[in-house]
């Protein structure tokens, strides 16, 4: 299990060593602090905090400085727990890029582009209704439901507040991972806008690929 | 220059002979067959030069026996190897549709010939 965090700067396409031309998200992940280590001991759960992000000193309150100040590390603009893969990881150490290696697979969490009241046919891909001759139902949701039922059951879904929701994306591709320039290529798109924090961590999923080259 | 930009450039190759469309170009461009690597090479006329930056594609357009065959390449990819001029042609669109109907003689573009 590896974890970074990072900046989405925004998307492109790279060509592979392979001669394929890939769609990648580009990330300016890292170089992370570790500012804390949680003990089951002391706080009942294992994790470590990374710190990533450049801040002004003056943007800092108080209580996080003196969090920065215990660990004996400059101030960062965010910080995230990580509960998997943190054995060896020692406050103070620095995290970069190229911890990760091309083809490794990761999951990625962010939180997704606001898109504020959406109606039923953007959040929850409806179809809608007829454009034209007459049909008067465009991009209603139309039926809500079992008339028996006498009443909206709860859950059911309806125009409302869509985006801005902790998104992940699983199973994805590390196109490149450069620990030089602090930056990972991966392959298609990732939850949030440009510029948002997002997280890195080594993918749940079982790397099927690797697992089937171990076994040949 | 933003990292994306920088990543763009960098895969771009330092130089590509200039061209546009109504010339006829050679493309080399490696292929695997049977497990292994050849270079192969196809020659036509330019239909369309589109994109920019490292997505700049190229659309080469030949007549192989009778049957008009259309292939498009990515110029900046690593897969192609080269790409040497040939004939200039004289046309008056930068997208050379129109060809796809036409046969024979119709077919054929003036060349532009050399000014010294």
């Amino acid at each position: 299990m590896k974890n970074i965090l990072g900046r989405k700067v925004g998307m492109t396409s790279v060509f592979t060593d392979d001669g394929r031309y890939v769609p990648v998200t580009v990330i300016e992940a890292g170089p992370c602090t570790v500012v804390e280590r949680r003990t089951k001991e002391k706080h009942g759960y294992d994790a470590v905090a990374l710190a990533f992000g450049d801040v002004k000193k003056s943007r800092v309150t108080r209580a996080l400085a003196g969090h920065y100040t215990k660990a004996g590390v400059d101030p960062r603009r965010w910080v995230r727990e990580f509960r998997e893969g943190i054995d060896g990881v020692e406050v103070g150490q620095t995290i970069t890029a190229g911890e990760f290696v091309n083809g490794d697979r990761v999951d990625v969490v962010g939180i997704s582009k606001g898109h504020g009241f959406a109606g039923g046919m953007k959040r929850h891909n409806f179809h809608g209704g007829g454009a034209s001759h007459g049909s008067m139902i465009h991009r209603q949701p139309a039926s809500n439901g079992d008339t028996n039922a006498g009443r909206t059951v709860k859950g059911s879904r309806r125009p409302g507040h869509f985006g801005v929701d902790r998104t992940t994306h699983q199973n994805l591709e590390i196109v490149r991972a450069d620990g030089e320039r602090n930056v990972l290529l991966i392959r298609g798109p990732i939850p949030g806008p440009k510029n948002a924090l997002v997280v890195v961590k080594t993918s749940v999923k079982p790397n099927r690929q690797a697992a089937s080259a171990e076994g040949r | 220059m933003n990292l994306i930009d920088v990543l763009n450039h960098e895969q771009q190759k330092e130089s590509v002979p200039e061209f546009r469309s109504g010339d006829t170009i050679k493309v080399y461009s490696k292929v695997v067959e049977g497990g292994k690597e050849r270079v192969q090479m196809f020659e036509g006329v330019v239909t369309v030069r589109k994109g920019g930056g490292s997505h700049e594609a190229v659309t080469v357009r030949r007549v192989a026996h009778g049957v008009g065959v259309e292939k498009t390449f990515l110029v900046h990819s690593p897969r192609v190897e080269k790409i040497e001029v040939g004939k200039r042609g004289i046309v008056r669109r930068s997208r050379l549709y129109y060809l796809a109907e036409k046969v024979g003689k119709a077919a054929r573009i003036k060349e532009k010939k050399a000014v010294r």
